[in-house]
């Protein structure tokens, strides 16, 4: 029976999507509309290839991997992508020449961009999300995920989400909203997926045999509650027509632009600090093989960080039609923002007390440690750049760029790192990684790239922020905007060399991954250790 | 039911409400015999690595 409905609704699709693109007003609606009609197409003859087979029971005693294994596997890929891409776009801001004439209005820098944002923070931080909050609820629940093959529908439309956006960009479908550029066709999918994934990371806290709900699921569940409020309210828009991409914001003006901000900042504040939080919560103790340092601390800042982080959007808008006292009200609370994540931060380090010597011999657990030490770092500059005196000097200038990829790379990127270099062994049953002293090396590549990065654009932000405001003695401006561009070039070099680096740190993590799955030895069929009970 | 109106109760009873979540959130933190709990919450990830908690029905 269940087959027959997947087979009735699978055909509908692929016969809408054929005539959507026959009708399809642009080309990246009409480009859409023939993946999706493959995909459905695809997914018809595989469902009625296997119609009458028997469904596998699946066995309750056992944890659902499967999908993990796979969101492992497309965050290390995605991660490769999204680093190339940052790679590209850096040099060619560096060597305008590089944006092909042969490839106007399809690579060039303004279409690349948001392929490498959304790739970066959408595929490689949302997958490693996907994964490691499938995996941790599981083992703090001691519970199976909820909903059996629900986790791959989501592992999958996920993917067929960042897949859609990122053509879309290419070929000019976009809203024009920063990190919410897809449009509403896709908006729409990533609804339906987002609510599957609510059921299935909610359903498995709700069937759980431990007491407690662990403080990572906290931060995991309201990362997943807070992004789906953010994304409908962000992307409520009105299609144009139904076979075009096209619509038409409800919100205008300055209200847009708060809205946007408050989901912008949010993005930051729940997706890539709520979830890797949670994320935090689990990795570091298990590295380090004792429990968080404080719990009673993990209980505040979570509550602190979720009452505070919603409010810090308007620092975005200092000095625009936005009312004055909404960015002061942004400015005051990005300021107090900084007392919550410095005790998360201190929570994260003081773990390691007792155990400092297994920052010599252990690169995973130095990889989490210095994750945390740039997360610290990045929320002392990001409240500082939230005043409104030093944001008159460094909006719209390389310093938010450079405090953006302190945080991404840093705390994000080494995170995640440090998360894989734990799992891969566990989910394919091997014994260790391949080798450590790869670890080391991604580890050195990683940090020495990143302190690149930051410092150049520290240096090429400031310079462009004072030479912008620089008036001689009649009171005339003294620079153009073209001088400053001239002035930052050696900076941009040296930015797409920390990027070069960053990527190669990546680069051998895959290498290492894969031979750790290829060449090391199976443990057992067997999970080695029982719990002592 | 205008914006005035929505924006009144949000700056004050809203406001209260959720201030006095927060304070009693952390009060509730720093209860006495919270440690125990405690301890035992923060040991949670070190339990259950390799397989659930069979339930009863689901016993081999």
């Amino acid at each position: 029976m269940w087959n027959t409905v997947k087979l009735v609704v699978l055909g509908l699709v692929a016969l809408f999507a054929a005539i959507a693109a026959n009708y399809g007003r642009d080309l990246s609606y009409q480009v859409h509309a023939v993946i999706i009609m493959f995909v459905a197409a695809g997914l018809f003859i595989w469902t009625l290839r296997r119609f009458d087979e028997p469904v596998a029971v699946a066995n309750p005693n056992e944890y659902l991997d499967g999908p993990i294994r796979a969101g492992a596997i497309a965050t290390a890929f995605w991660g490769a992508v999204g680093f190339l891409a940052g790679v590209f776009i850096a040099a060619q801001l560096a060597f305008p020449v590089l944006n092909f004439e042969w490839a106007q209005g399809y690579a060039n820098f303004g279409r690349l961009r948001p392929l490498h944002t959304s790739a970066v923070i959408f595929a490689f931080g949302g997958n490693a999300l996907l994964c490691t909050s499938f995996y941790v609820v599981q083992r703090t629940s001691a519970a199976r995920l909820f909903g059996g093959n629900l986790a791959w529908f989501v592992f999958w439309g996920y993917n067929l989400f960042i897949v859609l956006a990122a053509t879309g960009y290419l070929l000019g479908g976009t809203q024009s909203k920063e990190y919410a550029e897809p449009e509403w066709y896709i908006d729409l999918w990533l609804t339906i997926v987002w609510v599957a994934y609510l059921v299935v990371f909610l359903g498995t806290i709700m069937k759980r045999k431990e007491p407690h709900i662990y403080v990572a699921n906290w931060f995991y569940l309201s990362f997943i509650v807070t992004i789906a409020m953010l994304h409908i309210v962000n992307n409520l828009s009105i299609p144009v027509s139904i076979f075009g991409s096209k619509s038409v914001q409800v919100f205008a003006g300055v209200q847009d632009a708060m809205t946007q901000w408050w989901y912008g900042h949010n993005a930051v504040g729940f997706f890539l600090t709520a979830g890797f939080l949670g994320m935090m919560y689990y990795f570091v103790p298990k590295q380090a093989e004792r429990p968080v340092f404080s719990y009673k601390l993990s209980i505040i800042h979570f509550w602190a960080l979720i009452f505070l982080y919603i409010w810090a959007g308007p620092h975005h808008l200092h000095y625009t039609a936005l009312p004055d006292w909404a960015s002061t009200l942004g400015m005051v609370f990005s300021v107090i923002l900084w007392m919550p994540s410095w005790g998360g931060m201190i929570n994260g380090l003081m773990t390691l007390s007792g155990a400092w010597d297994k920052l010599r011999t252990d690169p995973i657990i130095r990889m989490m440690v210095i994750s945390i030490g740039f997360y610290g770092m990045s929320t002392f500059e990001g409240p500082m750049m939230s005043i409104r005196a030093v944001n008159s000097l460094s909006h719209y200038t390389d310093w938010t760029i450079g405090h953006v990829h302190s945080g991404a790379l840093g705390w994000n990127g080494m995170i995640t790192f440090g998360a894989l270099y734990f799992l891969v062994p566990r989910l394919w049953n091997r014994e260790k990684l391949y080798s450590l002293s790869m670890v080391n090396w991604h580890f050195w590549l990683a940090t020495i790239g990143i302190v690149l990065y930051a410092a150049s654009m520290w240096v090429t932000g400031i310079m462009e922020g004072l030479m912008w405001r620089e008036v001689d003695a009649q009171g005339f401006l003294v620079n153009s905007f073209a001088d400053t561009v001239a002035a930052k070039f050696p900076m941009y070099v040296v930015r797409a060399l920390g990027g070069v680096m960053y990527l190669t740190g990546a680069l051998i993590m895959c290498y290492n991954l894969w031979m750790t799955v290829r060449a090391q030895p199976k443990v057992s069929d067997e999970p080695a250790m029982v719990p002592a009970e | 039911m205008d914006y005035h109106i929505l924006r009144e109760i949000a700056d004050s009873w809203v406001l209260l409400i959720l201030f006095a979540f927060f304070v009693g959130a952390v009060l509730w933190a720093f209860r006495p015999g919270s440690r125990q709990a405690h301890q035992d919450s923060a040991n949670i990830p070190f339990r259950h690595e390799d397989r659930p908690i069979a339930s009863k029905e689901n016993r081999p």
